[in-house]
C-alpha cells in the first residue's frame, strides 16, 4: 500500500468479525508474524458501538481492520497481545465496553476518582459537563514490608516538565517496583474533534502533541484524503516530506541537549538546546511557525513556500555543527558510561508492549512506517532507517543521531528535486465515509482513524500516538534498575506526556 | 576526549544583545495575531467568525444596527484561518506578538465584547520584585507546545537567567505561578495545592491561549476554560504557544522593566 503515487490512497481491507472470534484471530496474527497496532471504539449510531482493530499479517503488507459490534461483554486479548491492553482499558473507560480476563482490569485513561454520570464518549453524555471527581481516591495497593520505601514523586515536578506523577518502590538505590501515574493531562481531544469541520479538525491536530504537531496534521489530512480518494499534488507531498523532517531534527536536537542534561554535561547541553533553537528558528522563517503549524489542510498545503533560495545552506552549516557536536558526545567517556548499559529494553518485550520509532529501532527492529508504509513523498526518496541491536541508553541516543544525518540529506534531496505545481487539490470525503492515515513521527508511529458524519463533518477522530506506545514500554526497563540511572534512562526515551494523555 | 570548556570558549558567545538592543529577537518570518481592520470589512459578512475554531471572532450589530467586528486575542490560536477567510483584506498576518497584559481585557478588540470578559482582581503590589523573580510552572494540561517554548528560555540564546528571572522547582520559593493548559478536572487539585503552598506575596500568569481561555481543548468532559474562575490572573500572555521574545517581553512588562505594548486588543508602538 502506498500514499506516495498518483493514485488515490487505498482503502483499508475492513473485515467484520465475531467478539468471541477475537482471541483465535489476534493469536493467528501474533504467530504468524503479524503485528496488531492498535483498537478503538465509536458509536456508528446512538446506542451501537463499534470496536476496531487495526494491524497488519507482515511488516510491510497492507494494513487490515476488524470491525466488531459486540452484543455483550468482550473476551480481552491483552494476555495474547500485551500492547493491546492499554487500549482495552482505555475503550472500557471511555466507551464502558465490558473486557473479560483482561490481566490489568482498572483504569487507564481516566483517574480512579473520576465518576462519570455515563461513559464519556456515549453520544448521551451531557455536552461540557466536566467529570466529577475525588482527587483522594484511587493510588497503589498498600505496601506490607517496613523495608521498601514509596517515592511519589509528581504531578508537579522540578524543572518545567509535563504533569504526571512518578511512583517508585525501592530498597536504597534499588528500584523494585515503578509506576507512572499518567492521564493527569487527559483533555479528551479526541471527543473535541466531534462536529468540527475539516480545516478546524486540523487545527485541533496540530495541537494534541506540540512538539509533535506536523506529524499530528499530516496522520490526520491523509486519514481525511482517504476517505476522500484525493490525490495531494506532487509539490505538496514533497512539502510536507520536508517538513516532517524539520520536525524530527529540532525534536532530536532537543533529545540530544536534554540528554547531556541528565549525564551533567553542562556545555554539551547548552550546545544541544542551542542547535535546537537554530532549527526551530529556521522552521519560522520558512513556515512563520517554530512548530511547522497551520500550513496542512487535507488535500495539500492552505499556502506554498520556497524553501530553495536560503534553506540548503543554512541546512548545511547546521549540518556541520551538529556533526562536531555529536562526534564530541560520541567520544565523551563520562556521558557514554552512564548510557551503555543503562536501561536495556530487550528485542521480545519491545514487540510484545508495542515499542515504536527510535525506541524498537534501538532495540533490533528494522521498522519504520515512511519506509514500510510510504505516504507523503517518502516512496521515491532514498531513506536510510539506523538500527542498532543493544536496546540501551546509548543505542537509543545512537539512533537519534544517525537519523538527524539522514533527515538533513532527505530535506536536501527534496530542495533539489523539488518542482513547481499547484499545492492543493480538491477533497471532500463523502458523509459517513471513514479513512486511516499514518505517519512515522520523531518519536514513531502515529496513527489517526477519522470517520465522517452524516453532515461531512468529524464523528470520530481516533489517534494513535507513539509516546502511548512507549509509556506502556518504558516501565520495563525501570524495574530492577537503580535510581540514579532513572533521569538518564527516561531522557532516552524521549516521552511526551501530551500525546500519550491526549 | 573532547574539551568541552574550551569548546564553549571557542564558541563565544551565544546570546542575543535583544531586549538592551533592539534587534536579535531571533522571531524572523514569526506570523503572530493577526491584524483587523474593521473598516475594510463588508456588510453582511462573517467569513472570519464562521472560520475561526475558537470563538475568538464575533461580528453583531449594535443598538444603532451598525455591524460590530470583535476580536479577543485571549480566544486566538493563531491558525490565520480567518485571514485565509477574509474576502476583504480586513483580516491580515502581521508579526505581532507581544500581548503581554495585565488586564484580561486589554486583550479584546472592540468595544462590544467588553460585557463578555470580566475585569482581573486587582495585583499585590510588586514593590521590591523588579530586578529578580521565581517562577513555579505547573503544567495543567497543556500540548507540551508552551513547555518547548519555556525550555527555550534558557537555552544559550535567549538565556533568561541573565535577566534576573528563574524557574524555581518548589512553591515555596516562588513569587510567580506560571500556569498552562486549559486545567483538566485531575490537574485542577495539584494546581490549587500548587498555588497555596506558595508565600504571599504571590502573583499568577495565565500562559497561552489555553491558560487564558481554554483554547481548542477547553470545554468537554476533562477541561475548563483556563484560569476563569480558578485563580486570580495577574498576567496574561496568549499564543499557542506565546514565543520565546514573548515570554521575555510580558516577565520583564511584569516587572515594570517594559512597556504594556497591547491596549483594546491593538498593539502600539
Amino acid at each position: 500500500m502506498t500514499q506516495a503515487t498518483d493514485a488515490a490512497p487505498a482503502r483499508i481491507k475492513d473485515i467484520p468479525i465475531e467478539a468471541a472470534d477475537l482471541p483465535a484471530a489476534v493469536s493467528g496474527i501474533v504467530r504468524g508474524g503479524g503485528r496488531m497496532q492498535m483498537a478503538y471504539a465509536w458509536y456508528p449510531a446512538p446506542g451501537r458501538i463499534q470496536l476496531r482493530y487495526l494491524g497488519s499479517r507482515a511488516q510491510r503488507d497492507e494494513y487490515f481492520m476488524w470491525r466488531c459490534e459486540p452484543r455483550g461483554p468482550v473476551p480481552s486479548v491483552a494476555a495474547i497481545c500485551p500492547l493491546l491492553g492499554w487500549y482495552e482499558r482505555e475503550i472500557a473507560d471511555l466507551f464502558g465496553v465490558a473486557f473479560t480476563g483482561h490481566p490489568e482490569p482498572n483504569r487507564l485513561v481516566l483517574h480512579e476518582g473520576a465518576r462519570p454520570w455515563r461513559p464519556p464518549f456515549d453520544p448521551a453524555y451531557p455536552a461540557d459537563a466536566i467529570l466529577p471527581f475525588d482527587p483522594a481516591e484511587g493510588g497503589l495497593p498498600e505496601l506490607e514490608s517496613p523495608d521498601v520505601q514509596r517515592l511519589p514523586f509528581g504531578p508537579v515536578r522540578a524543572d518545567v516538565v509535563e504533569s504526571a506523577e512518578m511512583v517508585f518502590l525501592y530498597v536504597g538505590e534499588h528500584i523494585i517496583h515503578y509506576h507512572p501515574r499518567l492521564f493527569f493531562k487527559h483533555r479528551g481531544m479526541e471527543k473535541r474533534f466531534e462536529g468540527r469541520t475539516l480545516a478546524a479538525g486540523t487545527i485541533l491536530a496540530e495541537r494534541v502533541s506540540g512538539v509533535g504537531s506536523f506529524a499530528h496534521a499530516l496522520a490526520f489530512c491523509q486519514a481525511v484524503e482517504q476517505a476522500a480518494g484525493c490525490v495531494v499534488p506532487e509539490r505538496a507531498r514533497m512539502l510536507r516530506s520536508l517538513l516532517a523532517e524539520l520536525e524530527r531534527l529540532y525534536n532530536h536536537l532537543h533529545y540530544l541537549g536534554h540528554l547531556a542534561h541528565t549525564t551533567t554535561l553542562k556545555v554539551g547541553e547548552a550546545e544541544g538546546k542551542l542547535l535546537e533553537e537554530r532549527a526551530k528558528q529556521i522552521n519560522a522563517r520558512l513556515t512563520g511557525s517554530r512548530f511547522l503549524r497551520g500550513l496542512l489542510i487535507p488535500g495539500g498545503l492552505r499556502r506554498d513556500l520556497d524553501p530553495r533560495p536560503w534553506l540548503s545552506g543554512d541546512l548545511e552549516s547546521l549540518r556541520e555543527r551538529v556533526a562536531t557536536y555529536t562526534t564530541m558526545l560520541e567520544n565523551t567517556n563520562s556521558h557514554l558510561d552512564r548510557l551503555i548499559t543503562t536501561g536495556p529494553l530487550a528485542h521480545d518485550v519491545a514487540f510484545d508492549q508495542g515499542a515504536t520509532g527510535p525506541i524498537q529501532r534501538a532495540s533490533g527492529f528494522d521498522r519504520d512506517l515512511r519506509r514500510d508504509h510510504p505516504y507523503a513523498a517518502y516512496g521515491g526518496l532514498p531513506l536510510a532507517v539506523p538500527v542498532r541491536p543493544s536496546g540501551d541508553a546509548h543505542a537509543r541516543a545512537q539512533v537519534r543521531i544517525a537519523e538527524i544525518d539522514a533527515s538533513i540529506a532527505l530535506i536536501q534531496r527534496v530542495i533539489l528535486l523539488l518542482a513547481d505545481g499547484p499545492v492543493r487539490a480538491a477533497c471532500a470525503p463523502p458523509p459517513g465515509s471513514d479513512g486511516l492515515g499514518w505517519a512515522e513521527s520523531p518519536r514513531g508511529s502515529l496513527f489517526y482513524a477519522v470517520h465522517l458524519g452524516p453532515d461531512g463533518s468529524l464523528a470520530r477522530v481516533k489517534i494513535k500516538s507513539p509516546s502511548f506506545s512507549n509509556w506502556r514500554v518504558f516501565p520495563f526497563t525501570v524495574h530492577d534498575s537503580n535510581m540514579m540511572d532513572y533521569a538518564i534512562n527516561e531522557a532516552s526515551f524521549g516521552l511526551t506526556i501530551a500525546g500519550c494523555d491526549r | 576526549m573532547p574539551i568541552w570548556t574550551l569548546f564553549g570558549l571557542i564558541s563565544g558567545k551565544a546570546t542575543t544583545a535583544w531586549p538592551a538592543s533592539a534587534d536579535g529577537d531571533g522571531q524572523a518570518g514569526f506570523l503572530g495575531f493577526p491584524r483587523f481592520d474593521a473598516a475594510k470589512c463588508e456588510s453582511g459578512c462573517a467569513d472570519c467568525a464562521r472560520a475561526c475554531p475558537t470563538e475568538a471572532i464575533t461580528v453583531r450589530a449594535d443598538r444603532a444596527g451598525a455591524e460590530r467586528l470583535s476580536v479577543d486575542y485571549g480566544r486566538c490560536v493563531v491558525c490565520q484561518l480567518c485571514v485565509e477567510a477574509c474576502p476583504t483584506g480586513a483580516a491580515a498576518t502581521s508579526a505581532d506578538w507581544a500581548f503581554g497584559v495585565r488586564e484580561r481585557s486589554d486583550l479584546v478588540l472592540g468595544a462590544q465584547a467588553d460585557a463578555a470578559v470580566r475585569p482581573s482582581a486587582p495585583s499585590a503590589p510588586r514593590n521590591g520584585f523588579r530586578r529578580s523573580l521565581h517562577i513555579r510552572h505547573v503544567d495543567a494540561g497543556s500540548c507540551n507546545g508552551c513547555e518547548s517554548e519555556l525550555q527555550a528560555l534558557n537555552n544559550p540564546f535567549y538565556n533568561l537567567h541573565r535577566l534576573g528571572i528563574f524557574f524555581t522547582p518548589s512553591p515555596r520559593f516562588a513569587d510567580l505561578l506560571l500556569v498552562t493548559g486549559p486545567v483538566t478536572y485531575a490537574m485542577h487539585e495539584p494546581l490549587r495545592r500548587a498555588y497555596e503552598a506558595m508565600p504571599e506575596p504571590r502573583w499568577v500568569m495565565a500562559f497561552g491561549t489555553c491558560a487564558v481561555s481554554g483554547g481548542v481543548a477547553g470545554g468537554g468532559y476533562a477541561c475548563r476554560n483556563g484560569l476563569e474562575g480558578i485563580l486570580p490572573v495577574d498576567l496574561y500572555l496568549p499564543g499557542c504557544p506565546p514565543n520565546p521574545a514573548a515570554i521575555v517581553e510580558a516577565l520583564l512588562m511584569f516587572l515594570d522593566r517594559r512597556q504594556q505594548r497591547v491596549t483594546g486588543g491593538r498593539l502600539g508602538d
